[in-house]
C-alpha cells in the first residue's frame, strides 16, 4: 500500500467489537494500508468523551449513541455519524434464578419465547404490586441503548409500563452477572457475553433474545468523528472496506471457534472462550441445562448487517420520543435520519461488487420471510426481520407511530 | 453576599488519588470535600452529600450509571451536567487526557469551577508521573536482581571473579545492543532450562 492512515478506535468488551478486532488481528486493516490502533475502554461515556476530544477518530458504539450526541443528550459530545452498522442482534434477556422460578409459576414457556415469558413477567409484577412488595429491579447498559429500548419495548407489549411497574437502572456489562448474584437488579439485557456469564456462573435465567423481540435488529454502530470523517475520506473508505471483510470472516460459520479464542482473549472480552460460542452458534444455554437453538442470534454479515439503514435511526429515535428522551419534532428527527450515512457506506464497497440496498430505509417487521431486494452488486437476501408482537414500523411515517405507542391517556 | 463553600463529592476507586485530590482541595481552601471509593449506593450518597461539584476518574466502569443518575435521580434536587467550557477546548482536553472529567449544578458559575478543574487535572497527572515512576524504580530493582543471579551463575558455572562475570555481562550486551538487564534475564532463563547453576 502506497500511504498509510493511522486510525484510532476505542471499543468495549463485548463479543459484537468483534469486527474492528478481526480487521486489525487478521490484517484486513493493514491490506487496505491502515494502521487500525485500538484501546479498551471502560464506558461508554469514555467512547464518547476520547471521540470528542480526537484521541479515537472511530469506535464501536451502542446504536443509538450517535443519534443522542446530534441531538445534545450527551453531557460532552463531538458531531458524530454511522456510517456502518457492525452487525445485528447479540443481546438476551437474563432474570435471576429466583425471579425464573415466579415466572414458571407463571407458565413460562422455556424456549426464549418472548410471548410467553413476557406474559408471564407481567403476571408476577402484578403479583408482586398487588402484595404491596418492591417493584422488579432491571439493569441495562445505557439510557441511549438498544438494550433499553428493546427491554422496554418488549416489557410494554406484554402490559408492563416500564416507567413504573419496575425500575430500570443502568450496570456496566461485566458487571451485569455479578449484580444479579447480588441480588441488586432481578433481572437485565445486556450484549453477549454477558448473559452466558450469568448462566455459567449459575446465578441467572436467560428469559428470552433481543433476535426474538425484535429479529434482525440493529445492535452496534461504527461511530464516526463527523470531522474527522470529512478530513479523511479516503481513510474512512478504506476502514469501511476492511471492516466489510472483517464482517465477512465473521459471519463465517467455519471461522467461529477461531473467532472465539481470539475475543476471549485478555486485551480484548477477557473471558473463557466457551462463554462466546452460545452466541455465535446460536445455540443459547438457557441456565437449567437446556440449549435454544435460536436463528439470528447474532448475525455479523448476513443480510445487509453492517448496512446503516435510516429506517433503524429513525426507530430509535422514536423510542428516545416514546420514553420521554426527546421531543417529537420534524427538526430531531431529521437529525436523526442524518446521523446515519448509508451514502457514505455505498461509495466505500461500491467497488467490491458485493451486495448493497438499493434504499437507504426500509418498513421494518414487513418481511415475515426471507426476501430476496433490489440491490446493486452480488444479490441480496432480508428478513424475516419481524417485532415479536406484529407490529410494523414505517420509516414514512415515523409521527404517526410515535403517537400510536402513547399511553391511552395522552393520545391526541 | 458571600458565596457559601462548594460541597465537593471526588469519586475514584483509587483511595490514594482521592487522597491527594481531597489534599489539594482542602489547600485550596475547600472545606466540604467528601470521598467515595464504591459506588454501591452511591445515589443515596449524593442524595445525602448534595454536592455541587463531582469529581470523577475517567476509567472508573460506572460513569455510564453515575450520569444517568445525575441526569435522572429524584434524589438530585438540580441538574448535574459535565462541566464543560465550550470556549475552552484545551481545557476539555486536557481532562481527558489526564483522566478526570468534573460534574457540576446547574447554575454554578464557570469561574468557580474552573480552579477545581484545573487543580483535579494536575493531581491526577502528577499521580500518574509518580505511578511511572514508582513502575520503574521497581523495574531497575528487578533488573538489579537479575544481574546479580545472571554473575552468580557465571561465577559458579565458569569458575569467574565477580568482577569477570559482569564485565561478560557487559561486554555481551554492548555487542547485542541490547540492555544489561535483558542480557542478565536470558541467562538466567537458559540456565533455568539446562538445570545449570541457579538455586532458584
Amino acid at each position: 500500500m502506497s500511504q498509510l492512515h493511522q486510525i484510532s478506535a476505542g471499543f468495549l468488551p463485548l463479543l459484537d467489537s468483534a469486527v474492528l478486532v478481526v480487521a486489525r488481528e487478521l490484517g484486513f486493516a493493514a491490506n487496505e494500508g491502515i494502521d487500525l490502533h485500538l484501546t479498551r475502554e471502560n464506558s461508554w461515556a469514555s467512547i464518547r468523551d476520547r471521540l470528542a476530544v480526537g484521541h479515537f477518530n472511530v469506535a464501536h458504539m451502542l446504536a443509538p449513541m450517535p443519534i443522542a450526541c446530534n441531538l445534545g443528550l450527551t453531557p460532552l459530545a463531538a458531531r458524530t455519524i454511522a456510517p456502518m452498522a457492525l452487525g445485528l442482534g447479540g443481546n438476551a434477556v437474563t432474570v435471576s434464578r429466583a425471579l425464573w422460578d415466579e415466572m414458571l409459576a407463571q407458565d413460562a414457556a422455556p424456549d426464549l419465547d418472548p410471548r410467553s415469558t413476557g406474559t408471564s413477567l407481567a403476571a408476577v409484577v402484578a403479583g408482586r404490586k398487588a402484595a404491596g412488595k418492591p417493584p422488579l429491579r432491571f439493569g441495562v447498559v445505557h439510557p441511549h441503548s438498544g438494550h433499553n429500548y428493546e427491554l422496554r419495548y418488549w416489557l410494554a407489549a406484554c402490559g408492563v409500563d416500564p416507567e413504573r411497574d419496575i425500575e430500570i437502572v443502568i450496570v456496566p456489562p461485566s458487571f451485569m452477572a455479578d449484580a444479579l448474584g447480588a441480588r441488586r437488579i432481578d433481572g437485565y439485557c445486556v450484549g453477549e457475553p454477558w448473559n452466558t456469564a450469568a448462566v455459567a456462573k449459575g446465578v441467572g435465567r436467560i428469559a428470552t433474545t433481543k433476535a426474538g423481540i425484535w429479529r434482525s435488529s440493529p445492535e452496534k454502530v461504527l461511530g464516526v468523528a463527523a470531522e474527522w470523517a470529512e478530513e479523511q475520506s479516503g481513510a474512512l473508505s478504506a476502514l469501511l472496506r476492511a471492516l466489510y471483510r472483517a464482517a465477512t470472516w465473521c459471519g463465517d460459520g467455519g471461522n467461529h471457534g477461531e473467532l472465539a479464542q481470539l475475543m476471549a482473549r485478555p486485551g480484548f472480552v477477557d473471558c473463557p472462550a466457551e462463554w462466546l460460542k452460545p452466541a455465535l452458534t446460536g445455540l443459547i444455554r438457557t441456565g437449567d441445562g437446556g440449549e435454544v437453538a435460536t436463528a439470528d442470534f447474532f448475525v455479523p454479515h448476513a443480510k445487509a448487517a453492517t448496512f446503516p439503514w435510516k429506517s433503524h435511526a429513525l426507530w430509535f429515535y422514536s423510542q428516545m420520543a416514546r420514553w420521554g428522551q426527546i421531543e417529537a419534532t420534524p427538526a430531531n428527527e431529521a437529525v436523526a435520519r442524518e446521523t446515519y450515512r448509508p451514502d457514505l457506506y455505498r461509495q466505500a464497497l461500491r467497488d467490491l461488487g458485493v451486495a448493497l440496498p438499493g434504499a437507504n430505509a426500509k418498513v421494518e417487521g414487513a418481511l415475515v420471510t426471507k426476501t430476496p431486494v433490489g440491490s446493486a452488486g452480488a444479490s441480496l437476501v432480508l428478513g424475516p426481520d419481524g417485532f415479536f408482537d406484529g407490529q410494523v414500523f414505517d420509516p414514512d411515517r415515523v409521527e404517526a407511530y410515535i403517537r400510536g405507542q402513547l399511553p391511552a391517556g395522552l393520545k391526541a | 453576599m458571600l458565596t457559601s463553600a462548594l460541597r465537593i463529592l471526588v469519586i475514584d476507586e483509587n483511595r490514594i488519588r482521592a487522597a491527594i485530590i481531597e489534599a489539594g482541595l482542602r489547600e485550596a481552601g475547600h472545606s466540604e470535600v467528601t470521598l467515595v471509593d464504591d459506588v454501591t449506593g452511591i445515589a443515596a450518597r449524593i442524595a445525602a452529600v448534595q454536592p455541587d461539584v463531582i469529581v470523577i476518574d475517567i476509567e472508573n466502569p460506572n460513569r455510564d450509571m453515575l450520569e444517568s443518575i445525575f441526569q435522572l435521580s429524584r434524589a438530585v434536587k438540580r441538574p448535574i451536567a459535565m462541566f464543560v467550557d465550550r470556549s475552552d477546548t484545551a481545557s476539555i482536553e486536557a481532562a481527558v487526557d489526564a483522566g478526570v472529567s468534573a460534574y457540576v449544578v446547574d447554575g454554578l458559575k464557570k469561574e468557580r469551577v474552573k480552579p477545581i478543574l484545573d487543580m483535579a487535572i494536575s493531581r491526577f497527572n502528577a499521580f500518574s508521573r509518580m505511578e511511572r515512576e514508582l513502575e520503574e524504580a521497581r523495574t531497575e530493582l528487578e533488573s538489579r536482581k537479575t544481574v546479580e543471579r545472571a554473575k552468580g551463575i557465571l561465577m559458579k558455572s565458569r569458575g569467574f571473579s565477580e568482577q569477570e562475570a559482569y564485565a561478560l555481562l557487559r561486554k555481551t550486551a554492548m555487542n547485542q545492543n541490547r540492555k544489561i538487564g535483558d542480557v542478565a534475564q536470558s541467562l538466567v532463563t537458559a540456565a533455568g532450562l539446562l538445570g545449570a547453576g541457579d538455586d532458584q
